[in-house]
């Protein structure tokens, strides 16, 4: 038997497995049981309601996909009347993901969605699709401490901080979002990126530039994962490119305590409980009794000091 | 009260949603019919082809007989034909690009990756006595299961198939099968145009009125429907499509304008329809 819970500040989940935020809905209960998950990460929702960007939504690429949604949500009135009662029923900790244009509406989002029953809240500070030329807050060290800080002061619960790749020196970040008062950081959201119709020469996207996810920015992010692990104390969640229990393994040695799968939810609606047996498979044959083992394994390795002539 | 209540398997005095699987099935025949237009069917696992018209499934286009790139996404693709007892699933698609390209690769005994099934469907009314299905080109795929569904609820149905030419009518049998009358119209001898369309669903609408009006597969066709139902003050149903990545309401990337409650909502394709009320749907 492996223990498969891990611990993410005050929280405990009963694994490491939960979706990105925006890559699953109550709809996947139609698949499987959902209670299996370690928790739950609803879309981000923002206090207004908006309509999201011009279709095309996605384009394709080399074993990515990039994305210009473009945050639709109902607002937070509907979503806490219509949509938070059905998470809650789920049984797991539900993580409500927020998103907002100015630190105000930031704190103040997160104060009214500081309800009994919610496990806690993931501030989107990294949406490339929010705001013109793909900007925000996670991108410099000074506006993530502002909004993380203004973030703490209007909320006990647990706040998870959802990095942005976009960023010259995400660590610095990282330092930023601790000092802020974040519980956790969730590295990282996609990265802005673009593609181009060679037949039309149009943008395949209808916002134009938008977010890259999947398995072509994995290395990417496991590098960010290994630097943000040496530089804070607080958890880290790893998203980006999962699709099976060795990317999992792979963060989790980064340094990662958990992991959020996106984009392969989209070409297996049922991948999430395959990872997670197969993660409890990986732990049981190496002879793991806590999957905790596996988190910062590579980080804790001696350097390779000598070169093999 | 609908006849297909698909959303809800009613259990044990509760409402259980409808499950979606996520599984393979395994290929029996994957056939050319005519032009670009390809058949296949497949053997599913227990309660995967529990179905109703209108409903798709979202296919995973990776042929071990291709070598050439694979795409990321999976494709969606409307049931043509679905059979609970015998676990049968139909499909009959259209050659487009790279996803279906690889599609019509697979060969019999090979696993192809199946999600669902998805979406809302058709809705047939018990009191109905005669339905109007106007198909074109693989739209046609879509509202094969409603006659079906339709001829064993006891409703008629009147068929217009349409096409560029003759050779690419492809399910007038399986319409004929179950008892809808057909008119098939072409392009070629210019019987397809809008204004002869026209003209025949005013005449059987005259001979023996329509309950409803259900369409797939062409704008134009959607615009008379729209304008028809509106005088005739028949309702109506049409099957609309818009690149998908998840099939499942998650990811919020298949969304069109409809017009619901007074209002224009930006609704998902795969989830809120991609079955739709006429009056919903804006031609584009
Ligand atoms: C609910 C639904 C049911 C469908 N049922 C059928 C069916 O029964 N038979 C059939 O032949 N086709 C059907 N389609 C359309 C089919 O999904 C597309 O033709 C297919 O995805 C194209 O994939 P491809 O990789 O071959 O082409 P690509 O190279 O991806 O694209 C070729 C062209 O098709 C467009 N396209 C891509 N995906 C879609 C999509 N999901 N919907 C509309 N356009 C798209 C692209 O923008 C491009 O212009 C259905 C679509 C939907 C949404
Ligand atoms: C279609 C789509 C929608 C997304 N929506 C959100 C969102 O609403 N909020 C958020 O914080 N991240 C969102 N993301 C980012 C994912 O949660 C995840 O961080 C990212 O896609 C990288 O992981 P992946 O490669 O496993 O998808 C979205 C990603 C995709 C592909």
């Amino acid at each position: 038997m492996v223990n498969m819970a891990v611990k993410i500040g005050s929280l405990t989940l009963q694994n490491p497995i939960m979706p990105g935020s925006g890559c699953c809905s109550d709809e996947i209960d139609r698949v499987y049981d959902v209670t299996q998950l370690g928790a739950f990460v609803p879309k981000s929702i923002e206090i207004v309601p908006r309509e999201g960007n011009p279709v095309p939504r996605v384009a394709e690429t080399p074993q990515g996909l990039l994305n210009s949604i473009g945050l639709p949500t109902y607002g937070l009135p509907y979503f806490l009347q219509h949509q938070l009662p059905v998470y809650l029923r789920f049984g797991i900790p539900i993580v409500v993901s927020v998103s907002a244009g100015t630190a105000e509406e930031f704190a103040s989002i997160c104060r009214q969605v500081s309800l009994p029953g919610v496990a806690g809240i993931e501030i989107n500070i990294s949406c490339p699709n929010k705001e013109e030329g793909g900007r925000a807050f996670a991108m410099g060290a000074d506006s993530t401490l502002r909004v993380v800080k203004a973030i703490r002061e209007a909320t006990s619960k647990p706040i998870w901080a959802k990095l942005t790749p976009n960023t010259g020196d995400i660590a610095e970040v990282a330092v930023a979002a601790e000092a802020g008062g974040a519980d956790a950081l969730v590295v990282a959201n996609t990265f802005l990126g673009m593609a181009i119709d060679t037949e039309t020469f149009r943008p395949k996207l209808g916002n134009i530039t938008g977010g890259l996810s999947g398995p072509a920015i994995k290395p990417i992010v496991v590098r960010m994962v290994y630097q943000c692990a040496q530089a804070v104390r607080i958890p880290i969640i790893a998203s980006g490119g999962i699709m099976n229990a060795a990317d999992v393994v792979e963060y989790m040695a980064a340094g990662a305590s958990a992991a959020q799968v996106g984009t392969a939810n989209f070409l297996d609606p049922a991948v999430m409980p395959k990872i997670l047996s197969d993660l409890r498979k990986f732990c049981q044959d190496r002879g793991f009794g806590n999957v905790t083992e596996l988190i910062g394994r590579t980080l804790r390795l001696e350097p390779a000091t000598t070169l093999v002539a | 009260m609908p006849v297909h209540d698909h959303l809800a398997v009613r259990e044990r005095g509760g409402v259980r949603p409808q499950p979606i699987f996520s599984d393979h099935g395994r290929v029996l025949r994957n056939d050319h019919v005519a032009g670009e237009y390809w058949h296949m069917e497949l053997e599913v696992p227990n309660g995967m082809a529990d179905a109703a018209p209108g409903q798709f499934y979202q296919m995973m286009c990776e042929s071990r007989a291709t070598s050439g790139p694979m795409p990321f996404l999976r494709r969606p693709m409307s049931i043509y034909h679905f059979d609970r007892q015998r676990r049968r699933l139909e499909f009959l698609y259209k050659i487009t690009g790279l996803g279906t390209t690889a599609l019509a690769q697979y060969r019999c005994g090979d696993l192809l990756g199946l999600v669902g099934p998805l979406g809302v469907g058709f809705r047939l009314q018990e009191l109905w006595k005669h339905i109007l299905i106007v198909a074109r080109g693989v739209g046609l795929a879509t509202l094969a299961p409603l006659a079906e569904a339709a001829h064993q609820h006891g409703i008629r149905s009147t068929v217009i198939l349409s096409a560029r030419s003759p050779d690419l009518l492809l399910s007038k049998d399986r319409f004929l099968k179950n008892g809808a009358a057909v008119s098939v119209i072409v392009d070629t001898d210019r019987s397809s145009d809008v204004e002869n369309v026209e003209r025949l669903i005013r005449g059987f609408h005259a001979a023996y009125p329509f309950d409803a009006f259900f369409t797939c597969g062409s704008n134009r066709l959607l615009k008379l429907l729209k304008t028809l139902s509106r005088e005739l003050n028949v309702s109506g149903q049409v099957a609309i499509e818009q690149q998908m990545a998840c099939g499942l309401g998650m990811c919020f990337c298949c969304v069109r304008p409809i017009e619901r409650g007074g209002r224009i909502e930006q609704l998902r394709v795969c989830h809120d329809g991609p079955v739709f009320a006429l009056e919903e749907v804006n031609s584009w």
